[in-house]
């Protein structure tokens, strides 16, 4: 236990002592290990703000025209009863035709027509919990049933879609993840290479009086792991800035779509994953280089 | 203690420095090696720390044989060696303390302990009260002790000596080695590759002679003392 603890007051002195080299290491690695990490901020917030903006999805379900408003009437009470439903604002045939007159400036052509074409519209306003695109399918089968129906038209498309982006993100950031862990393992082994080599004579000497390979490997281990453990702690402290400056400004945008959401920061799972790879990392890094080079140093008289 | 049989070493490079060297040496005894540069004297050494392994023959040193010990054996092997080079080869970033404490360190000798066993060791080569100093603000005397002190330190059963006084004048040589024979007096096995043959007649010790890779002459028989001593 003491032995552990010499050779990581050690490492930790030897990396005091070049402060600005030291700091440039921890810096880039930080980089690399705060890429994935904004990334995976950048999923679940996403993944939040659809779960949000889902609620704000309307269900539009028209009837066929030979439905009498009566009828409609009694579908719009059932569909309230629904326990995922919000809200029914049933939209009168003679209504919808108003609206469109007024609205979509076809007035005098439609003056023209015999009979009103439209039929009646329920609005259907779905829970906002409930907002998530299988339910609004299910909503939409329900209603899709009934047989006064036409068409049931939900707007899901293009959370489908963003959902299909928010996946292909999700794979971006494994491969990113992949590849910047590569990169820190090549940094981190180069960084420990060069420290063997401006060690050499030490390393020559201490087998020489009977150095185990263990012993004298140790303190660069130590030196691996405190770089991917200062590195992963700096690219938390990059994340966390970076949310913290992002997030006014997504509140606002938020609040022009009418949301509530605000962006959230790193999760504490994800934090120690964060802090665990970089540690990972840094003895890999170390083990792979220092198994490498320190078998080539054997003491010479 | 050690036991050459039959020694030949080659080098990757081809050259021949060793050809069917044979001899023993005993427990406590202290034996010079001589004979011109280039004549195998740092080979034979090199083969008793292990520095290097023999081409044919068998050298076993404590009864290991030194062509079969495992990779993994090597380090522990080597403690039980203590070794002094012409050159010293201490850290020149670190203090003298930390140069002696060095092989107990490797060994994982408790912290109380090392400090007690680095300043007997300091002690017994006339350094106590420089611990604190680098090795470049002593003497070449000075730095060549301390490289004593460190073969020393743990106590092996087999201390070697390179050229231990090559940087050294004929006064300071003659300390470095009466300060060999004080270890080998209690019982350490010393043996020592020298060209200086003044020191060698000096001392009147076991001297095996080394021309061109081969004994050329053994002169154990000849000296009382080696015997007195058994």
């Amino acid at each position: 236990m003491t032995r552990h603890l010499q050779a990581l007051l050690g490492s930790l002195g030897r990396l005091a002592r070049s402060p600005l080299a030291t700091l440039l290491t921890v810096f880039v690695i930080a980089l690399a290990l705060a890429l994935p990490a904004a990334l995976k901020v950048f999923v679940s917030n996403s993944q939040l703000a659809t779960g949000d903006f889902a609620g704000a999805v309307d269900v539009s379900v028209y009837l066929k025209t030979d439905v009498p408003l009566g009828k409609a009437q009694q579908l719009a009470q059932a569909a309230r009863r629904r326990a995922d439903v919000a809200d029914v604002t049933l939209i009168p045939a003679d209504k919808g035709l108003e609206d469109f007159r007024t609205y979509s400036g076809f007035g005098d052509a439609l003056a023209a027509l015999k009979e009103n074409p439209l039929p009646h519209v329920l609005h259907v306003r779905p829970k906002a919990q409930e907002g998530s695109p299988a339910s609004l399918e299910s909503l939409r089968r329900y209603f899709g049933a009934w047989p006064e129906v036409e068409v049931v038209q939900v707007d899901t498309e293009w959370v489908n879609r963003f959902n299909a982006m928010l996946d292909v993100l999700r794979r971006l950031l494994l491969i990113a993840a992949a590849l910047l862990g590569i990169g820190v393992l090549a940094v981190i082994g180069n960084t420990i290479r060069l420290e063997i080599q401006s060690r050499r004579a030490e390393i020559e000497v201490t087998k020489l009086v009977g150095g185990s390979n263990a012993y004298v490997r140790r303190p660069f281990l130590y030196t691996g792991v405190l770089y991917g453990l200062a590195g992963a702690l700096l690219a938390w402290a990059i994340v966390a800035i970076a949310v913290v400056v992002l997030a006014s400004s997504v509140a606002k945008l938020a609040h022009l779509y009418g949301s509530q959401f605000t962006l959230r920061g790193l999760e504490l799972a994800d934090v120690g994953m964060l802090l665990g790879a970089g540690i990972v990392l840094g003895w890999l890094g170390a083990w792979i280089s220092a198994a490498r080079h320190l078998r080539s140093i054997e003491p010479r008289a | 203690m050690i036991v050459f049989d039959k020694v030949s070493k080659r080098y990757a490079n081809g050259r021949e420095a060793l050809a069917n060297v044979s001899f023993n040496v005993n427990n406590g005894e202290m034996v010079f090696l001589t004979g011109r540069s280039g004549a195998g004297k740092s080979t034979v050494l090199k083969l008793m720390a292990l520095l290097e392994r023999p081409s044919r023959g068998a050298v076993l040193v404590g009864g290991r044989n030194t062509q079969t010990l495992k990779a993994r054996h090597i380090a522990a092997f080597r403690r039980q060696v203590g070794v002094v080079f012409q050159d010293h080869k201490l850290l020149a970033d670190r203090p003298v303390f930390d140069n002696v404490a060095l092989p107990l360190a490797v060994a994982h000798t408790p912290l109380k302990d090392i400090d007690k066993r680095v300043r007997a060791a300091l002690d017994q080569v006339g350094l106590l009260g420089k611990e604190r100093l680098l090795p470049q603000e002593l003497s070449v005397g000075e730095q060549q002790r301390v490289g004593i002190a460190r073969a020393v330190v743990s106590k092996p059963p087999l201390l070697i000596a390179d050229e231990p006084t090559g940087n050294l004048d004929p006064d300071l040589s003659m300390e470095v080695m009466r300060l060999f024979r004080r270890f080998a007096d209690v019982g350490v096995t010393v043996v020592i590759a020298t060209h200086d043959m003044h020191i060698v007649k000096e001392f009147g010790e076991r001297v095996i002679t080394l021309e061109d890779g081969r004994v050329h002459g053994d002169a154990s028989d000849s000296l009382p003392r080696v015997v007195a001593t058994r």
